[in-house]
C-alpha cells in the first residue's frame, strides 16, 4: 500500500520531485485503499462490521500513540485512560444531551485534548520512563475514578451507561452497524491524512529531531517542549477520538471496559504494528490486539495469553520494525529491485 | 453483486423452509444443539473462569450418556476477560459466526449488562447467567435474558430482617467492595432496615487494593457492634481475621459468595469466624453434614471424572452444577420443538423444580413474569468450626 516514504531516510518527497510516478503510484495506493475501506460497508456484515470498526477505532488511538512513540520517541503506558475519556464524553453526550453518535467523537477529541493539556503540561517535564510512570498512574487510577460516586451522576457509576445509538436514516438504507462502521472509516481516513501530513511536514522532522537529539533540534532553532507537547496532544486527540468511535461500536461504557490491560494493548498495538510507519503500522497493530487474542484461544484455553505473549515475542524477534516492517521486507523481496 | 444477493435470498428461503418443518431456530439440528458460554479465562476475575468447565464437563457427561434426545450437546466456551467491551464481541461472534442457538451460564455483572440489550434485541436467549444482580429480573423488557443465582438484594433484606428483630439496638458498621456487587447488596441491606440511623459508618474498598486494614481501623473507631461484610473472598478472609486481630468484638454478617470455609473462614482464621452469620441456599460439598447427600456425592463424582478444575471452596463451582442440570431439563422438556422461543417458555415454566446441591425446602420457580428461579434462603450461624443452619428457609422476592 506504501511505498516505504515512512522510513525517515526516504522522507524527501516534499523537495522538487524528482521522480513523479513514485508519488503519483502511492496517492494512487492510497485512494484505492480509502475506497476499500468505505465500499466494506456493503460487502462485510453483522459480527464482521462489528470487528472492522472496533480494529480501526484502535487503529485510530494508534496512529496517534505512534507519533509519540515512534516519532516522538516517548513512552506512554496510560493511554488507554484517554481512551476511557473519549469513550466516557461519547457516552455522556448521548445518553444526557441525545446528541447523534456521528458528532460525539468531536466532542470527545476536545474534551480528551482540553484533559491531555492539562496533564501533559506537568508530564512533560518527564523524560523517558519518568513519563511512562506517570502516565501509567494515570492509568491505573481510571477505573476507581470512574467507579467513584462524584461523577456518578454522569457516569452512571459501577452499572456503566448504555448508549441508544440510532442507525442512519431510512433512505440511506443503511443498517446500524453499517452506519457506525461508516462513521469509524470518516474519522479514521481523516486521521489516516491529517497523520500522514504532520509526520511528513515540519512537524515530522521537529519530532524527529528532538526525538534523536533534543540539543541539535535546539540549536536548530525547533522549539524542543512545543514539539513534545504538540506530539502528546495530538495522541490524546486520537486516543479520545478512538474511544468515542469504539464507545459507540459496543453501545455500553463501565469501568470494567477500561482495565489498565487496555494502555498495555495500545502499547503493543503501536510496536507490534510498527513504530515509524504511520498508517500501515497501527492498522496491522490493532487487528493484532484484536484479532489474535481470539486465535490463540482456540490453539490453548485459558493459556491464550501465554500463547498470545510468545507470539509478541516472536513478532519482536524476527522484526523489531513489527509487523510493517515485516509488511516492507516482502514488498522488497518481490518488487523492490524493479524500482517502484 | 447480484449473485451473491440471490444466493442470500435463496439460502434465506431455504433456512427458513427448513426451520418451519423441524421447529428448529439457528444451532439446533437433528442431531446437535449448539449453545455458548462466556466466561473471563483471563484476567483478574479469572477464577470464575470454572464455571465455563463446569457447563462444558457437565454435557460432555450428558453426550457420554447418549446426548439429549439423541441430540449432542456443543458447548462453545469463550473468554471475555471480564471486559464488557469483549463480551459484546464474543457474544455476536457466538450467535452471528457460530450460530448458537443461546448463550447459558455467562458470568459476571457488567459483561451480562453489555451484551444485555444485544441479546434481547436479536431474540437470543441469556439464559441461567451467573451473577446475582437484581437487575436481571425483567421479563416485561427483557423476557430473553433469566439469571440462575438469588440477587444480592434479595439475600441482603434477610440480614436486614434479622437485625431488625433480634438486634434492634445495632451499630451497625458496613465494609462494602466498590463495584455493582457491593453497592446491590448495601443499598438493599439499609432500604430494609426499620432504622436508617442504625449504620453508624460504611467504608468501601476497590478490588485493586492491597489489604483493607485501614478500613477496618475505621469502622472500628466508629463504636459499630454489628460489622456487617459485603466482601468478595480475598478481602472478606482480610476482614475477618483483621477484627479478631485489632480486637474489634462484634455480631458479623458475611455475605454468602464469601462464605466457603476452606476459600475464607480457613485463611481468616477460626477462632475469628466464630459466631458469624450468613445464608445459604446450596449444600456446601464440603460440609461434613452433606458427606452422604446423594446431590454432594454425585457433584463429588461429576467433579472427579468431568470437572478437574472445580473447587469445593468455590460456590460458584456448585452453583453452575444445578444450573447446568437445569438447563438439561429445559433442553430435554423442548423436545423437538428447539426453537428460541420455546426454550424461553419452558425456561418460564419450572414450577417447583428439584435441582440439585439445593438445600431442602428450596427448589427451582419460574412463571412469565417472575424471572428469578430461586427464591429462597435459610440463616446460618458458624459454630465450633462449621456452619449450623437456624430458623426456617426464608422466601425472598
Amino acid at each position: 500500500m506504501t511505498t516505504g516514504l515512512n522510513e525517515p531516510a526516504n522522507r524527501v518527497h516534499e523537495m522538487p520531485d524528482f521522480r513523479p510516478s513514485a508519488r503519483f503510484w502511492a496517492r494512487l495506493g492510497y485512494g484505492a485503499a480509502a475506497i476499500l475501506f468505505l465500499a466494506a460497508t456493503g460487502t462485510l456484515q453483522g459480527y464482521e462490521l462489528f470487528l472492522a470498526s472496533s480494529i480501526l477505532s484502535y487503529a485510530i488511538a494508534a496512529m496517534g500513540l505512534n507519533v509519540l512513540m515512534g516519532y516522538n520517541g516517548q513512552i506512554s503506558l496510560g493511554h488507554g485512560a484517554f481512551f476511557a475519556i473519549g469513550a466516557y464524553s461519547a457516552a455522556i453526550c448521548i445518553d444526557q444531551f441525545g446528541m447523534s453518535f456521528a458528532f460525539t467523537p468531536i466532542v470527545a477529541g476536545i474534551v480528551g485534548m482540553a484533559a491531555g493539556w492539562i496533564i501533559g503540561k506537568p508530564a512533560l517535564r518527564l523524560e523517558g520512563v519518568y513519563l511512562a510512570l506517570a502516565t501509567f498512574g494515570l492509568a491505573i487510577a481510571t477505573p476507581t475514578i470512574l467507579r467513584s460516586d462524584l461523577f456518578a451522576q454522569w457516569t452512571g457509576g459501577v452499572q456503566g451507561l448504555f448508549l441508544l445509538i440510532n442507525p442512519a436514516p431510512k433512505w440511506t438504507g443503511l443498517d446500524l452497524d453499517q452506519s457506525i462502521y461508516l462513521t469509524v472509516v470518516v474519522y479514521f481516513l481523516a486521521f489516516a491524512y491529517v497523520t500522514l501530513r504532520l509526520v511528513r511536514g515540519l512537524n515530522g522532522y521537529a519530532w524527529l529531531a528532538t526525538r534523536d537529539n533534543p540539543i541539535a533540534a535546539r540549536a536548530m532553532g525547533f522549539d524542543v517542549t512545543k514539539a513534545k507537547t504538540r506530539a502528546f496532544v495530538y495522541s490524546v486527540l486520537a486516543c479520545s477520538v478512538g474511544g468515542a468511535l469504539q464507545a459507540v461500536a459496543v453501545q455500553f461504557v463501565a469501568p470494567d471496559s477500561f482495565p489498565f490491560f487496555l494502555s498495555i494493548s495500545l502499547f503493543t498495538a503501536v510496536v507490534v504494528g510498527g513504530l515509524c510507519s504511520p498508517l500501515l503500522g497501527p492498522i496491522l497493530g490493532s487487528a493484532f490486539i484484536v484479532l489474535v487474542p481470539n486465535v490463540t484461544e482456540e490453539v490453548w484455553q485459558g493459556g491464550s495469553w501465554a500463547v498470545y505473549g510468545a507470539v509478541v515475542i516472536l513478532v519482536m524477534a524476527i522484526q523489531p520494525k513489527g509487523l510493517a516492517g515485516m509488511f516492507d521486507w516482502l514488498k522488497f523481496k518481490v518488487a523492490g529491485q524493479s524500482g517502484s | 453483486m447480484l449473485k451473491t444477493t440471490i444466493a442470500t435470498v435463496l439460502g434465506g428461503l431455504l433456512a427458513s423452509g427448513a426451520a418451519m418443518a423441524d421447529n428448529y431456530d439457528e444451532g439446533a439440528t437433528d442431531d446437535e444443539i449448539k449453545f455458548g458460554v462466556i466466561v473471563p479465562l483471563s484476567g483478574p476475575a479469572s477464577a470464575y473462569g470454572s464455571v465455563g468447565h463446569c457447563f462444558e464437563g457437565y454435557f460432555n457427561a450428558v453426550n457420554d450418556k447418549g446426548g439429549i434426545n439423541g441430540r449432542k450437546i456443543n458447548v462453545l466456551v469463550q473468554d471475555d476477560g471480564y471486559n464488557p467491551a469483549k463480551t459484546l464481541e464474543q457474544a455476536r461472534r457466538l450467535v452471528e459466526r457460530e450460530g448458537v442457538l443461546f448463550l447459558a451460564g455467562d458470568l459476571g455483572t457488567p459483561t451480562n449488562s453489555a451484551i444485555h440489550r444485544y441479546m434481547n434485541q436479536r431474540e437470543v436467549p441469556q439464559l441461567f447467567i451467573t451473577t446475582g444482580a437484581s437487575k436481571w429480573d425483567d421479563p416485561e423488557n427483557y423476557p430473553w435474558t433469566m439469571p440462575y443465582l438469588p440477587s444480592y438484594a434479595a439475600e441482603a433484606r434477610i440480614y436486614a430482617k434479622h437485625i431488625n428483630e433480634a438486634i434492634p439496638d445495632a451499630k451497625i458498621g458496613i465494609l462494602y467492595q466498590n463495584d455493582d456487587f457491593g453497592r446491590d447488596y448495601k443499598d438493599a441491606f439499609i432500604d430494609q432496615l426499620e432504622d436508617k440511623g442504625m449504620v453508624v459508618s460504611e467504608v468501601s474498598y476497590d478490588v485493586t487494593g492491597a489489604t483493607i486494614d485501614s478500613q477496618m481501623s475505621t469502622l472500628k473507631d466508629s463504636g459499630a457492634t454489628v460489622f456487617f461484610n459485603i466482601a468478595s473472598p480475598k478481602f472478606a478472609a482480610q476482614a475477618i481475621r483483621r477484627a479478631g486481630e485489632i480486637g474489634w468484638d462484634t455480631t458479623q454478617f458475611l455475605v454468602s459468595v464469601s462464605n466457603a470455609k476452606s476459600a475464607v473462614l480457613d485463611p481468616a482464621g477460626l477462632e475469628n469466624a466464630e459466631g458469624i452469620i450468613s445464608t445459604q441456599y446450596l449444600k456446601a460439598p464440603s460440609d461434613p453434614a452433606y458427606a452422604n447427600d446423594p446431590d454432594v456425592k454425585a457433584w463429588h463424582e461429576f467433579k472427579a471424572n468431568y470437572f478437574e478444575k472445580g473447587s469445593e471452596g468455590n460456590w460458584w463451582d456448585w452453583a453452575c452444577y444445578s444450573s447446568a442440570f437445569t438447563l438439561e431439563h429445559v433442553l430435554n422438556e423442548a423436545g423437538d420443538n428447539l426453537t428460541r422461543e420455546n426454550i424461553m417458555a419452558i425456561a418460564a415454566n419450572l414450577d417447583g423444580f428439584e435441582a440439585p446441591m439445593l438445600l431442602p425446602g428450596i427448589s427451582v420457580n419460574t412463571s412469565a413474569d417472575d424471572f428469578s428461579p430461586i427464591e429462597a434462603m435459610s440463616l446460618m450461624k458458624f459454630e465450633d468450626g462449621n456452619w449450623t443452619l437456624f430458623g426456617d428457609v426464608i422466601a425472598v422476592d
